[in-house]
């Protein structure tokens, strides 16, 4: 600011005119960044504004009608909180259906890690025998409709008596899933092969290259497919549908489902729940989105 | 410490390609010997097969007595330094360095001096909790120098340690990895394609092209006695002046003529290379070094025949002597080496070369005195010591020497010499 009152206290020499630009320039900075700012911050209105309108609803009383002639983007009248609390324990047990879902999520996400990065590391980093013919088969099994499979499946579970128990949602990712696995095989050739040399020097064998080397400089890409992995699970409502039979057994998203029911579906109950299904995603990625951002990046993902 | 025997060794990629050809190579105990070639000459392959890195195809490889084709690169005891450092980016220096004693093993109290005392020769002493990106290239390389250091290994393996640093530092580097080298007294193979770096670091320099062994000598033999046209091309900077001759001569004594020039042969050359007499009235390959000329100006008294009349292109001043650039009217020599040598330097030099080959000129480098008068365009007398020239078969490329020179007597004799 001082270089642009400059000339008016002192007449300035023709040469110091190029001063006053730089005033110009600055504005022009500044004005651009308002411009993004309004923007930005516009789209996330846009974005949040169903989100107020779920927040609206889940704190109204029972018989307070919820889908209003204007739209009711923020509360204002009504705050019963006790819908969150009778959602979570009395008629819909939330706390039990959450504390179900992350044994699956986590049981998955485990499975998910230890399994595709061992196949991941053997396709992107071992030289052997048919490796790329597996690879192939692998990238095949990806354009299977999980539909197609879906019957035989539940048929191949129910033989091994494990209708109705956690085993056929938790089981299969300890055998690999082949889009995680062809994530991590495309991150861990991109590590330099020099690394394996240097490390097989220093008297490193497989194992030890896998776990000291290849495994910590992986980290991005294995976030990005815990991550997938929580989402996917923690909102798959077919799998869980098809395998679970008992209340106490029930996931989130089944829980979500049966509460909108043809006639006197309780809205603000429905819509508490929700909320209270958005958050754990919601605190995932605050904890992770720095990671993740640049892990889906250098995975060439986007999505 | 350890001696490193490379016997016949032969390597062929699955595809097919042979990169390496029956190489015979005798390391003794802490010495240091340089493989230098152009690109894809097979030097580094060479060098990942005496590492355990890749199979031999033929050959055995026998590093302090006990041959160790089989054994994997671990326990093998030797330690490699890589081209890009191949540091491990997730552990801080001491993490990089101490991993391979701790894969052994090692006591934590030896391991931290080893580490620590690896530290201190190099310089590392601040940087140990440091990762690799926040090193510059130089303390990366000197990192990759200490993890090589700590293990006390029976031998060095370094591939182009120092291609990836700016030119004042990889000189810099150069002193240091020898003066580590001689104090620590470990055997060690180093790979360059700088023969500058080949001649000053090795007690023993081998060069190889196209997977073959041309030469191994320290390098003042190399220089001087270089075994054909390749070694000669590639050995010396800048390079060795090559030109298509005639040896002439009647009784009294014995020319070189090429492009309208005319230069009398000394005896001494003669006793030096007996076989050459038989080459008179026959065309040889003329090897003349940038060294040997200078302004014939500047010269008290040159005899006649030993200097010829030049117009000067392009002048260079490099402060302690001058590169003068100037044409000679004689067709440049095409064969196999100096394509090679041609195509190593860059594309752009082959086409050159070619298209010189058409016009039937070549173009000379003279290195001389910083007081020559000589200016860009300006005609000068150029003097060449006639005692130092060099000849060429122009059929083999080998170089004429005669059968009482020790180095004559082509690649596989003097694989053992020195």
């Amino acid at each position: 600011m001082k270089t642009i009152e400059a000339p008016e206290r002192t007449p300035a020499p023709p040469e110091l005119e190029p001063v006053s630009n730089a005033g110009r320039y600055r504005r022009r900075r500044i004005s651009h960044k308002v411009l993004m700012y309004g923007l930005l911050l516009g789209l996330c209105a846009f974005i949040l504004l169903p989100v107020g309108w779920m927040l609206t609803a889940a704190l109204k009383p029972d018989l307070e009608p919820v889908f209003t002639p204007t739209p009711e983007w923020f509360p204002t009248k009504f705050w019963e909180w006790s819908n969150f609390h009778r959602v979570l324990t009395e008629s819909m047990p939330f706390l039990r259906y959450s504390i179900n879902t992350t044994i699956i999520v986590v049981a998955n996400i485990i499975g998910v890690l230890i399994s595709c990065s061992l196949v991941g590391f053997a396709f992107a980093r071992l030289r052997f025998r048919g490796s790329k013919v597996l690879f192939y088969i692998l990238i095949v099994t990806m354009l299977i409709p999980w539909q197609a499979l879906m019957v035989p499946q539940f048929l191949f579970f129910v033989k091994l008596g494990w209708y109705g128990t956690y085993l056929p949602l938790i089981v299969p990712s300890f055998t690999g899933t082949a889009f995680f696995i062809f994530l991590i095989r495309q991150y861990m050739r991109t590590i330099p092969k020099d690394l394996d040399d240097a490390a097989r020097v220093d008297g490193l064998n497989s194992w030890q290259i896998f776990w000291r080397i290849i495994l910590p400089l992986s980290t991005p890409v294995l976030t990005v497919c815990a991550v997938f992995t929580f989402l996917w699970n923690w909102n798959n409502l077919l799998g869980p549908l098809i395998y679970l039979d008992s209340d106490e057994k029930f996931t989130v998203a089944m829980g979500l489902a049966n509460l909108v029911t043809v006639s006197d579906t309780p809205w603000n109950l429905t819509m508490a729940a929700n909320l209270i299904t958005i958050l754990p995603c919601v605190i995932v990625y605050f904890f992770v989105q720095k990671k993740l951002i640049g892990g889906i990046a250098s995975v060439g993902l986007k999505g | 410490m350890a001696e490193i025997l490379i016997e016949g060794v032969s390597k062929v990629f699955a595809d097919g390609t042979e990169a390496v050809h029956s190489v015979d190579l005798q390391i003794p105990d802490g010495k240091l010997m340089v493989l230098v070639g152009p690109s894809g000459c097979g030097k580094t392959t060479v060098l990942r097969m005496v590492a355990g890195l890749e199979d031999l195809t033929g050959g055995r490889i026998i590093i302090g007595g006990s041959v160790v084709n089989e054994v994997p690169p671990g326990e093998r005891d030797v330690a490699m330094v890589f081209q890009n450092y191949a540091l491990y980016p997730h552990m801080t220096v001491y993490q990089n360095m101490a991993l391979s004693l701790k894969i052994r093993k090692l006591k934590k109290e030896e391991m931290n001096r080893r580490v620590e005392e690896a530290a201190r020769v190099l310089h590392l002493e601040d940087l140990l909790a440091k990762r690799p990106r926040e090193l510059s290239g130089g303390q990366r390389q000197r990192v990759a120098m200490g993890r090589a250091i700590v293990r006390e290994p029976q031998a060095f393996l370094m591939d182009e340690p120092l291609s990836n640093l700016d030119a004042k530092l990889r000189v810099q580097m150069r002193a240091e990895i020898l003066r580590i080298q001689q104090d620590l007294g470990v055997t060690t193979i180093y790979v360059t394609h700088d023969q500058t770096e080949a001649m000053t670091l090795g007690d023993l320099v081998a060069v190889m092209k196209k997977g073959v062994l041309q030469q191994v000598a320290d390098p003042q033999e190399l220089f001087t006695y270089p075994v054909n046209l390749f070694v000669a091309g590639f050995i010396g900077s800048p390079a060795m002046n090559i030109v298509e001759a005639k040896l002439t001569g009647t009784g009294e004594g014995m020319f070189v003529e090429f492009g309208g020039h005319r230069l009398a042969i000394p005896d001494e050359v003669f006793a030096e290379r007996p076989a050459l007499a038989a080459y008179r009235g026959r065309s040889v390959i003329l090897g003349i070094r940038p060294e040997a000329m200078e302004d014939a100006g500047l010269v008290p008294s040159p005899a006649s025949d030993t200097h010829f009349p030049i117009r000067v292109d392009l002048q260079e001043s490099m402060g302690s002597d001058v590169y003068l650039h100037f044409t000679v009217n004689a067709p440049p020599v095409f064969t196999e080496d100096t394509k090679e040598l041609a195509a190593d330097v860059d594309e752009k030099v082959l086409e050159e070369l070619q298209e010189q080959a058409k016009e039937s000129r070549t173009t000379f480098i003279a290195r001389t005195s910083p007081e020559t008068r000589a200016r860009p365009g300006g005609d000068l007398e150029i003097w060449v010591d006639t005692r130092k020239l060099y000849f060429f078969d122009p059929q083999s490329s080998e170089s004429i020497y005669g059968e009482a020179e020790p180095a004559a007597s082509g690649a596989a004799a003097s694989v053992t010499s020195a």
